[in-house]
């Protein structure tokens, strides 16, 4: 466990920053998105960086870095260190945060191509031939899940560092807040394909609410059988070239979906 | 964010309470404006080449990706693009449902900006946190305000960040009545708030800066534009949006390091609530017409310090809008129409928060994505707030250098820019 961020020790309240690398800025925009709890938290923290929010940027340390955002510039690379360095705490805010983001489907491809498909004057820009989660460059204290992260794992996650204790996070799948939800199971009712049963949980079972399979945004779970669920996929008919896209999205770069979506992709080969 | 001066240039490092990452180099020479630099140094993440190869169902959920702040206007864009090649119209409850997310994400992403992002430059705060300590009941409107907008989001598409109800044809599931129906009274308590927010802001003090601008907004026959209708402006331009890319193009100017956006043969243009208003006065509902000409504000407001105000009388708009929605909502038979996917190019166009937000697809005739092209609002308006500088800058020489700084954030974040946005799809090049 790492030290926790003493809230009363030095009489001071504990120093929060929020960092972004590449990203969408919606895993941020998520504590501003706390309408009821944005001024208590304020009362209870100096924020002392977060752009997104305020001109006021202090200095580090801090006792809380919110890290959101994946590496993919040498620029990032280096100040992810600084930031490790400035940090008592370090949180990976969202999929780009811990798997990569949309954005590490360049790890897949030629990210020389990639420059050139969207770049006018390609040898301009400066990029990682791979994007990379915060945990592959500096020590992670703790990682919050999503595309984007669930509010309510935010406020835990917070209440829970101010109380220097552990927070409580799930790790089993989305099966057990849709069963847990009274929804109908969507894959087994109406056919419809679901990555529930490999996907962490976080969101609630939003989407099979919705009449709709889970789509991954919390990517996999702690024990995903990436392979079974693709076995029962290819039984409701979808092709392989599809089970293999729907392993490669906003957490492609989490080993458990690289792997099948991998694993998929050269089976549709054949 | 300090300003530094570094000889005679001065430096805004980091760009605060804009949506991404960007800094501002202003070179100055004897006593005037050499250079103005919007320096973009987000990184990019190549959107429409991973978006090759991609099935066209996946572009809302994929596009969705390039802004937290913005989803809806993304989803919108993509599907009507992909409807488009498709042959597919949709109408009734699905289009009003459409209207309804786009109104949720207007009221809050406007309100956002207008209270936590902008309202501090006029108060002289650093954020709305340090201005709750003084006007607690002003923010805590502003938040209500601003829930209010992600709670139609989240009742309507599950969340309000990346709905994930959005498909192309229409939704995965559209709600009973029943459920919209609590969303009325909140919405009547957020028009009343918007009309409120309305004759705060417009008290503040707005610097003298009319500017001489090419608007440019999509015109709707009878509505106030979110995804639909022609690409006009307030110089006479009216286009289909198919037409975007012959009347649009995009440019390197030599003293920036990012391209442009520009009309062809006319040069910059403004896009956002204030080319919107100027455009489409007319179609707004009575009482944000009102409420506009109550705070001073007509059509020809040419003043992008009072885009404050046009975003509070927008936010009336997008509450008054919703309600009329949700009062009279039945639902549709099916939640989607049934889309047929066939090698074509379709494009699509929107009214994101910040301004048109364009879309083009070229489909394979597996439904897979063979070339994508987006053009966000703000890379739109680069040129115009580097502009807006130039004229600004040369007015404030005598000021402190910190409060020149202040004074030329405040103006780029008159456009609200979402350089998360612009970053994806901006050609960086570096002056040599």
């Amino acid at each position: 466990m790492p030290r926790a961020p003493s809230p009363r020790r030095n009489g001071r309240k504990p120093r929060l920053a929020v960092f972004k690398l590449a990203s969408c800025d919606g895993c941020q925009l998520t504590l501003l998105d706390c309408e009821d709890e944005l001024l208590a938290i304020a009362g209870r923290v100096e924020v002392a960086y977060f752009p997104e929010a305020s001109r006021a940027m202090r200095r580090g340390p801090y006792d809380i870095a919110l890290v959101e955002g994946s590496v993919t510039t040498p620029h990032d690379a280096e100040r992810i260190l600084g930031i490790r360095k400035s940090a008592g705490i370090l949180v990976s805010l969202g999929a780009c945060a811990t798997a990569g983001g949309i954005q590490a489907l360049r790890n897949f491809a030629d990210v020389g191509a990639y420059v050139s498909a969207v770049y006018a004057t390609p040898e301009y820009v400066t990029t990682l031939a791979q994007s990379t989660p915060v945990a592959q460059h500096v020590r992670v204290d703790f990682e919050l899940r999503g595309c984007p992260i669930a509010k309510d794992q935010l406020l835990e996650l917070l209440t829970a560092l101010l109380a220097g204790r552990r927070p409580a996070l799930p790790t089993g799948s989305v099966c057990q807040e849709c069963k847990r939800r009274g929804a109908v199971c969507v894959m087994v009712a109406r056919g419809t394909p679901c990555l529930g049963p490999v996907t962490q949980a976080g969101c609630g079972a939003l989407c099979p609410a919705f009449d709709r399979g889970c789509f991954g945004c919390f990517g996999p779970m702690e024990s995903p059988n990436a392979a079974s669920l693709g076995a029962r996929w290819e039984a409701l008919g979808v092709a392989r070239a599809d089970v293999a896209r729907a392993f490669r999205t906003f957490n492609a770069g989490a080993p458990a979906f690289r792997a099948a979506s991998e694993a998929y992709e050269r089976e549709a080969d054949r | 964010m300090s300003g530094k001066r570094i000889g005679s240039t001065l430096t805004v490092e980091t760009l605060a309470r804009v949506e991404g990452e960007g800094a501002l180099r202003l070179r100055l020479e004897g006593g005037a404006v050499a250079s103005v630099q919007l320096h973009i140094y987000e990184p990019p993440r190549f959107f429409e080449a991973l978006l090759r190869g991609r099935r066209f169902d996946e572009a809302p959920d994929v596009t969705a990706r390039i802004c937290g702040i913005c989803p809806v206007a993304y989803q919108m864009s993509a599907v009507h693009a992909l409807e488009s090649a498709f042959g597919v119209r949709v109408d009734g409850p699905i289009r009003e449902l459409r209207r309804l997310l786009y109104c949720g994400e207007w009221i809050e992403s406007h309100a956002l900006h207008v209270y936590l992002l902008h309202a501090p430059d006029f108060l002289g705060y650093e954020s709305a946190i340090h201005m709750a300590a003084d006007h607690a009941d002003l923010v805590q409107r502003g938040l209500r305000l601003k829930k209010i907008g992600n709670r139609v989001m989240t009742a309507l598409a599950g969340r309000e960040i990346h709905p994930i109800n959005v498909r192309v044809g229409g939704f995965y599931r559209v709600p009973a009545a029943s459920e919209l129906a609590p969303l009325a009274e909140e919405l009547k308590w957020a028009r009343d708030a918007a009309l409120e927010t309305v004759r705060w802001v417009s008290g503040f003090p707005f610097p003298d800066f009319d500017r001489d601008y090419e608007l440019v907004a999509l015109r709707h026959p009878s509505e106030y534009p979110l995804c639909e209708g022609r690409i006009a402006s307030s110089k006479g331009l009216d286009v289909a949006v198919s037409e975007y890319e012959e009347a649009f193009a995009e440019e390197h100017v030599p003293h920036s390091n990012a391209l442009h956006s520009i009309l062809r043969g006319r040069g910059a243009y403004h896009v956002g609530p204030l080319a919107r208003f100027a455009l489409n006065f007319d179609r707004l509902p009575s009482v944000a017409r009102e409420a506009a000409r109550e705070a001073g504000l007509g059509p020809g407001c040419r003043n992008p310090f009072r885009s404050i105000v046009v975003r509070a009388v927008e936010t009336v708009f997008a509450c008054e809008e919703a309600l009329r929605i949700v009062s009279s909502y039945e639902p549709p038979d099916r939640p989607f129409a049934d889309v047929e996917p066939r090698a074509a190019v379709g494009c699509g166009a929107s009214e994101a928060p910040r301004g048109i937000l364009y879309h083009r697809y070229r489909i394979g005739a597996g439904g897979l994505i063979e070339e994508a092209k987006i053009v966000p609002p703000t890379a739109q308006n680069l040129k115009t707030i580097e502009n807006d500088l130039w004229q600004l800058v040369p007015r404030h020489l005598d000021l402190p250098r910190e409060e020149l700084a202040l004074r030329c954030e405040q103006a780029i974040r008159n456009y609200d820019p979402c350089i998360s946005c612009a970053t994806h799809f901006l050609r960086l090049e570096v002056e040599e």
